[in-house]
């Protein structure tokens, strides 16, 4: 038979136990149809990093030999489906092993699906997702980012609504029935059975034609090969930075050419220059160095450099200077402050709707409380319905 | 969770990462005394006994030690007095217990430990690489590469049987390569108890155990009138190994009907022109491009070499005069080395000074760091290996591939 890949992409350690739940029952569901497979994970590393994009793979053969290529590979060089279990995601990845930006379909084959758990309509979606130049589905199972922590899993029955969008989108690598009977065995919920039947119905899926998405150029660079590269593992130092923009007035430090944090953040400050008092706190307590001093001494965080930690929100002593957003709601890296300069007005609006979708949103990363579980759950819908 | 699959009376069947399968013989295998201490990719081999322990299907001693140097001293101690023990490292973890790993071999204290084989930490490098376990293979050490997850458990029990022998008593390392076998899960047939009580007898020390009713001192002080005859005694136990190696895969063959060859797997090599060897997971690749160059008729074969200490010599010795052309290669490295090649190549071709025809042999230094070892890198060490079959030899002994020029 043909072999079949799927790569789940997911955030370090909120999805993790996600993501392995995914890939495991994927295998364990082949083999019930006679088939064998492996699940394996790359790009985290244990421990992982909070947040940082990393992959789980799931591969399905006909019978061991088939199986063999497969089991000794950093990752699969295509695959079927590309999971994508939070949609900012979509902007692509940037793994810890410093490859540049890999767009979110880089491995999908060509007539191969894109599954996104979104609550964005696919036209949005299409503004982060890198154009490709072979046609392929984008499929999207309405859902949110099922963040969880490192010792709690948020058990609302994404994994199994995965499962039952497969079941749909790729039925020649495991049916519905097997699905469900895998679901049985490792948990013994029906509840979980009718979220995967549920999503098999209700998985949307629409056609993406090659040149269709985002037509930026993912960043990369080059990597040097031995002889060029700088012995004895030295690298230079970074000059220390000089005027805004290189121009007179304020400071902008020089940053990693080679490390970018374009999607390492699910979340990113969005900054009110209006009431900002330029008490330097957001300055000063940056992690990563991000807010570039402008000539009349404000801070515009540079998005080349965000982690999106939230320490900036924390310190910043004014209401509402800074507002921490879901990254889903921004599709570029452009400088806030040269917006606002450009037009004052149409800047303040933009930020009302950024903070406005901010406020809305949950924002657990994990659970920070006794009894949040709890309390979570019983908003989760059981049997989930869209 | 219960994803179990009973596939015969006496086995089942689980989707398993090879630290998980390790975890799981040590469960089957009734250890009493496992020490940790954390280090990727050996930690996950920690996280798979805890919760054997946690779930009641794993009762031992379970020391999570402050350093590598204190893990390997407490299951040195606790062999002595007659405990099955437990234990591994990864890269330079493994390296910082190097004082407790030198001593045990002279004193003849087996262990079983998982060595989730690392890169050097040239700053953070956690992917797979051979040194950190080779770098032990003067001293005494039994040390085998595993290939799958399936081979981790098997291996793991065999492990076991030939440290513990009363003819053996030294310790024995298992390779698993970092991420591909110990982050990666594939079904493996998990043996009842039953198979493994019947093939691996409980360990005894016998005159050397340490007990109050049998007052011994282990490790009084030696020098130079002592040390060379110990030297000596270690050498004659390694010797030894090897027939205690044969019998005992002889007899796992027999009990759990898998196995294969003790020393090597021989994968096509029946009338192979040309053949690859290598130890670990890169046998998977090989296979593959074994298959595919064969379809378009070209003799190749693949050899995997299981157990390295003690190092499988008689049978290379035998096998490879056959073939027009060998390659090795060596997910390691010797710099400074005879040709500047990799261990495993430097010992192929050393034995082979015996042969009464050489053939040539073609050194590969590859995946390195957790580089994979692609399809398309095998084809090359291939080809490379066939034109210096073709042309009777070659001026280029040893090759870098996947390096970036
Ligand atoms: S979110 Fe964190 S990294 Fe980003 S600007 Fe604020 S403090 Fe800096
Ligand atoms: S912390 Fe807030 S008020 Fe202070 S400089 Fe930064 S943005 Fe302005």
């Amino acid at each position: 038979m043909a072999t079949y890949a799927v790569e789940v992409v997911y955030r370090g350690i909120f999805q993790k136990s996600l993501s392995r739940n995914i890939c495991r029952s994927i295998v364990l569901a082949s083999r019930l149809e006679g088939k064998i497979g492996t699940a394996f994970g790359r790009y985290g590393d244990s421990p992982e990093r909070n947040g940082i994009p990393a992959k789980y793979f799931a591969v399905v053969a006909g019978d061991p030999v088939e199986l063999e290529e497969y089991l000794a590979q950093y990752e699969p060089t295509e695959v079927d489906v590309s999971i994508v279990v939070d949609d900012t995601l979509c902007k692509g990845v940037e793994s810890w092993a410093w490859y540049g930006l890999q767009p979110i379909n880089a491995l999908t084959k060509p007539d191969g699906a894109v599954l996104v758990t979104s609550y964005q309509e696919p036209e949005q979606l299409k503004e982060d997702i890198h154009v490709k130049d072979q046609p392929y589905d984008l499929a999207i199972l309405k859902g949110s980012k099922s963040f969880s922590g490192l010792w709690v899993y948020k058990d609302d029955h994404t994994d199994v609504r995965i499962l039952g969008a497969l079941a749909r989108i790729c039925p020649d690598m495991v049916g519905l029935d097997s699905y469900k009977e895998a679901i049985l065995q490792q948990w013994g919920d029906q509840r979980k059975v009718t979220s995967a039947e549920r999503a098999f119905e209700r998985v949307r899926r629409s056609p993406v034609e090659p040149g269709e998405g985002n037509p930026a150029e993912p960043f990369s660079f080059d990597l040097p090969g031995w002889e060029v590269m700088e012995e004895a593992l030295v690298i230079p130092g970074i000059e220390p930075g000089g005027g805004f923009r290189g121009g007179e007035g304020g400071f902008e430090p020089v940053r990693s050419s080679v490390f970018k944090k374009f999607s390492t953040r699910t979340m990113r400050p969005v900054v009110n220059f209006e009431t900002c008092t330029k008490c330097t706190l957001c300055w000063l307590q940056c992690p990563d160095s991000c807010f570039d001093v402008t000539p009349d001494g404000l801070y515009d965080a540079n998005m080349e450099a965000c982690c999106g930690c939230g320490v900036c929100e924390d310190v910043c002593p004014v209401p509402d200077c800074i507002t921490m957003v879901g990254e889903e709601a921004f599709s570029d890296n452009d400088s806030q402050h040269d917006h606002w300069r450009r037009d004052r007005d149409d800047y303040m609006g933009w930020l009302r709707d950024k903070i406005a979708l901010g406020k809305s949103e949950t924002r657990s990363h994990g659970f920070h409380h006794v009894g949040q579980y709890d309390e979570e759950s019983q908003t989760v819908e059981v049997g989930y319905d869209d | 969770m219960t994803t179990e699959t009973r596939v015969g009376p006496l086995e089942t069947e689980e989707l398993i990462s090879g630290s998980e399968a390790i975890a799981r013989a040590c469960a089957l295998a009734d250890v009493d005394v496992i020490t940790a201490y954390p280090i990727r990719p050996y930690d996950t081999v920690m996280q798979f006994v805890s919760k054997l322990i946690a779930n009641g299907e794993l009762t031992c001693e379970y020391i999570v030690a402050e350093s590598e140097h204190s893990q390997f001293e407490i299951v040195k101690h606790a062999s002595a007095v007659g405990a099955r023990v437990f234990t591994g490292s990864s890269g330079v973890g493994w390296f910082y217990a190097f004082e407790a790993l030198a001593v045990t071999c002279g004193l003849r204290l087996p262990m079983v430990a998982m060595v989730g084989n690392r890169a050097l930490d040239d700053p953070g490098a956690f992917g797979c690489e051979h040194n950190d376990a080779l770098a032990v293979r003067d001293l005494g050490w039994l040390l085998n590469w595993a290939a799958t997850a399936q081979d981790c458990i098997d291996t793991a029990f065999l492990a076991w049987r030939v440290a513990e022998d009363p003819r053996v008593f030294l310790p024995c390392a298992i390779s698993t390569d970092g991420a591909f076998l110990t982050h990666s899960q594939q079904i493996v047939k998990v043996p009842d108890r039953s198979l493994v009580d019947k093939f691996l007898p409980p360990y005894d020390r016998g005159k050397f155990q340490l007990h109050p009713d049998n007052p011994i001192t282990i490790a009084p002080q030696v020098n130079e009138d002592w040390l060379m005859e110990i030297r000596r005694q270690t050498d004659a136990a390694m010797r030894r190994a090897r027939d205690v190696i044969i019998e005992a895969h002889q007899e796992f063959v027999d009990i759990f009907g898998r196995g294969g060859d003790p020393f090597l797997e021989e994968y096509m090599t029946d009338d192979a022109d040309v053949v690859l060897i290598g130890m670990g997971t890169l046998a998977l690749p090989l296979k593959v491009t074994v298959r595919r160059m064969r379809e378009k008729g070209h003799k190749v074969g693949f050899i995997r070499v299981k157990w390295f200490r003690p190092f499988p010599g008689p049978e290379l010795l035998e096998l490879l005069p056959r073939f027009k052309a060998v390659g090795v290669i060596d997910r390691d490295y010797s710099l400074g080395s005879p040709l500047n090649g990799g261990v495993l190549f430097n010992e192929v071709r050393s034995i082979m000074y015996s042969a009464p025809e050489r053939v040539p042999i073609i050194g590969f230094v590859a995946g390195l760091g957790g580089r994979e070892i692609t399809i398309p890198s095998t084809r090359q060490m291939f080809e490379i290996t066939q034109k210096a079959a073709d042309e009777g030899g070659t001026d280029q002994e040893l090759h870098w591939i996947g390096v970036r020029e």
